[in-house]
């Protein structure tokens, strides 16, 4: 049986679900649980094509409930096991996960939004960064990458799969349709050639051992008999998230330095984003681009350090407001002002971006939804 | 014959006297699974999942690896282990509301997809947690808290018949039977038989226990054991179901 999918590095030119589904090869998930809905389902065709001839598995099951919950069985077990699923999917998910998150377990899932509740649209939208953020009964103690091409589609699935391992916290990377669907040239690669070290899973029950001998028998519960005991776990749970949330935080700027006006947002619609501020510098406009890559734990110093220096924050994505309070509290305090140019379950164009940021220069902002 | 007096080698002391209310069935339907799992001797494979419910105070109760999941999830949980590692032994736990209610899919679709795992159900005709509400399992006429002026037909239909569904579903696949605490010896054989099922990768086993809750009854010993006895038993047939005669004399066996 083949081991290494992916030999050595290799140009392709693939859709964002493919793209997964060899990224989680390489991060050596053993098995997928899955339940189909758009724009997530070839992540699914294709591992059920690839995964046998890695000795990888499947299964599929009746609801994402069920996707979710079996996922959580799988990482219990001791291997890297995975989900992915979309709008009222995520819904579904937001139980498991919130069981992920209070017992510790290393969850992985790829998230490809799509737009509005239940049917809505299969297509596009960026409506599910609060519920994937913060959905389930909880506190949010999650990590979530939010992905803006097919490499990046590519790395942060590897890295989803060390962070949760390392960190346990459930990790999620959230793509969208057009990235789910669109075909985009990209490298994949061994990790392990490019110094990559995948973090081994070990097993929650079914450890090696007898019990009672070489080992105690697994108790694991989410039950608790006091407030302050389930307190007490909690806190701790918080305490170490917060240690480590300055090693998770990512986030990528440019042309920030000078910037008087600094336009915010995340995944697909940061390239029509950077490429609206090149535009607007090669114009003479001191605009500035910050991406939060980590949306959990979002990179709150970074960007208030940005909010102290400059006059004004231009948030834009395509939700209403979904991304604009992840900014508004983490620079609560800070001078800055901030607009948002919000248009949710539709893409937007730099020359968008570009008319908006003129606008608000010109101090005659009216038409658009603003906050 | 012994065996049933003591405590099964696999509870685990520390948790002992368990946090049952007295008179419950579980903890008798516990012991019934705890002397399997010795006899099987596969205390370090096991992997027991219990529900939320009364179950969830199972959490602890044995010296195997336990993991309480949410309310009605504890079948794929199970079954999400059983796939990644095909050499453990699942059990999934649950009551009446768990199984049949808020996890019927769970249930349905593990069976019709023949899970290697092992489901018991406790059918205590409610819910016992939450205070004593209507279950799937509520029998006609019967009181709980919302149905104060006793279940019928016209408001909530007919109270589920678990194995027979299941057994209609998983068809030879499936090992199934259901057992009475008020009968622990062959409660233990069924558990022995669907635990065998399993270890043997021949597909889903079930099996529903029919329990006590005189808690939630507000029943007195005599009571209870009438009403676990005797009421039930008409409309829940004990016994294996769908197994040809010739595999019950082999079950039937002294011990
Ligand atoms: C999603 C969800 N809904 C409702 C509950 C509340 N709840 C806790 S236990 C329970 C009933 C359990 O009854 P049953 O499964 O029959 O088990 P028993 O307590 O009788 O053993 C319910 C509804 C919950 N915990 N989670
Ligand atoms: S409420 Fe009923 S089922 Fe629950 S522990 Fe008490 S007697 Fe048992």
């Amino acid at each position: 049986m083949l081991r290494k999918p992916i030999e050595g590095e290799k140009k392709v030119f693939m859709t964002g679900n493919e793209v997964v589904a060899w990224a989680a090869l390489a991060a050596g998930a053993e098995i997928m649980y899955g339940y189909p809905i758009t724009p997530q389902n070839e992540i699914m065709h294709y591992w059920t094509r690839l995964a046998p001839r890695f000795g990888r598995k499947f299964l599929q099951t009746e609801d994402e409930l069920s996707a979710g919950f079996t996922t959580l069985g799988g990482v219990l077990s001791g291997v890297k096991a995975f989900t992915a699923t979309a709008g009222p999917g995520n819904t579904l998910m937001q139980e498991p996960m919130s069981m992920a998150e209070m017992m510790r377990i290393p969850s992985v899932v790829i998230i490809q939004q799509r737009g509005g509740p239940s049917t809505a649209t299969v297509i596009y939208s960026q409506q599910e960064v609060t519920m994937t953020c913060f959905g389930g009964n909880g506190e949010g103690l999650r990590v979530v990458y939010s992905t803006a091409s097919h490499q990046e589609l590519f790395d942060y699935t590897i890295k989803a799969f060390n962070t949760a391992w390392k960190y346990r916290f459930p990790t999620f990377v959230l793509g969208d349709g057009y990235q789910a669907k669109m075909r985009e040239p990209l490298e994949i690669y061994d990790p392990e050639l490019r110094g990559i070290q995948l973090v081994d899973p070990e097993p929650y029950v079914v450890r090696p051992g007898i019990i009672g001998i070489d080992r105690e028998a697994a108790h694991l519960r989410n039950t608790y008999n006091t407030e302050e005991e389930l307190y007490e776990v909690i806190s701790g749970h918080i305490r170490d998230y917060e240690a480590v949330a300055g090693e998770i935080e990512e986030y990528e700027t440019w042309a920030i330095e000078d910037a008087e006006i600094v336009v915010v947002s995340h995944g697909v619609v940061s390239r029509a984003a950077r490429m609206a501020v090149e535009e607007l510098r090669a114009s003479g406009i001191a605009a500035g681009y910050f991406r939060p890559i980590t949306l959990r734990p979002f990179p709150v110093k970074h960007l208030r350090e940005i909010a102290d220096r400059v006059k004004e924050l231009l948030v834009v994505e395509s939700a209403y407001g979904q991304l604009q309070k992840l900014v508004q509290i983490a620079i609560y305090g800070s001078n800055a002002s901030i607009s948002g140019h919000l248009k949710p379950g539709v893409g937007v164009t730099a020359a968008e971006i570009v008319a908006k940021v003129t606008e608000l220069r010109h101090g005659k902002d009216k038409g658009g939804i603003r906050k | 014959m012994n065996s049933l007096a003591q405590m099964p080698r696999c509870w685990r002391l520390a948790s002992k006297p368990h946090k049952f209310c007295p008179g419950c069935g579980h903890g008798l339907a516990l012991k019934a699974l705890g002397i399997a799992i010795d006899e099987l001797n596969i205390q370090n494979k096991v992997v027991f999942g219990c529900d939320i419910g009364c179950s969830l105070l199972a959490w602890d109760f044995f010296d195997v690896d336990t993991v309480q999941t949410h309310h009605g999830r504890t079948t794929p949980v199970i079954a999400g282990i059983k796939r990644a590692r095909p050499e453990v032994i699942g059990i999934a736990y649950m009551g009446d509301g768990g199984g049949y209610a808020i996890g019927s899919q769970h249930l349905v679709n593990a069976a019709s997809r023949n899970e290697k795992i092992t489901v018991i159900l406790i059918n205590n005709t409610n819910y016992g947690m939450t205070g004593g509400q209507m279950a799937p399992t509520t029998l006609l006429g019967q009181k709980t808290e919302t149905t104060p002026y006793g279940r019928t037909v016209e408001e909530a239909g007919f109270p589920t018949q678990g194995p027979e569904m299941v057994k209609a579903i998983a068809g030879e696949n499936a090992y199934v039977a259901r057992g009475t605490v008020a009968n622990v010896r062959q409660l233990k054989r069924f558990f022995l038989r669907a635990l065998e099922h399993q270890i043997a990768g021949k597909g889903f086993s079930f099996i529903e226990v029919l329990s006590s809750c005189p808690t939630n009854w507000r029943t007195n010993a005599r009571d209870t054991w009438k009403f676990l006895e005797e009421e039930m038993t008409k409309y829940f047939k004990v016994g294996e179901i769908g197994v040809t005669a010739a595999e019950k004399e082999v079950a039937a066996c002294p011990e």
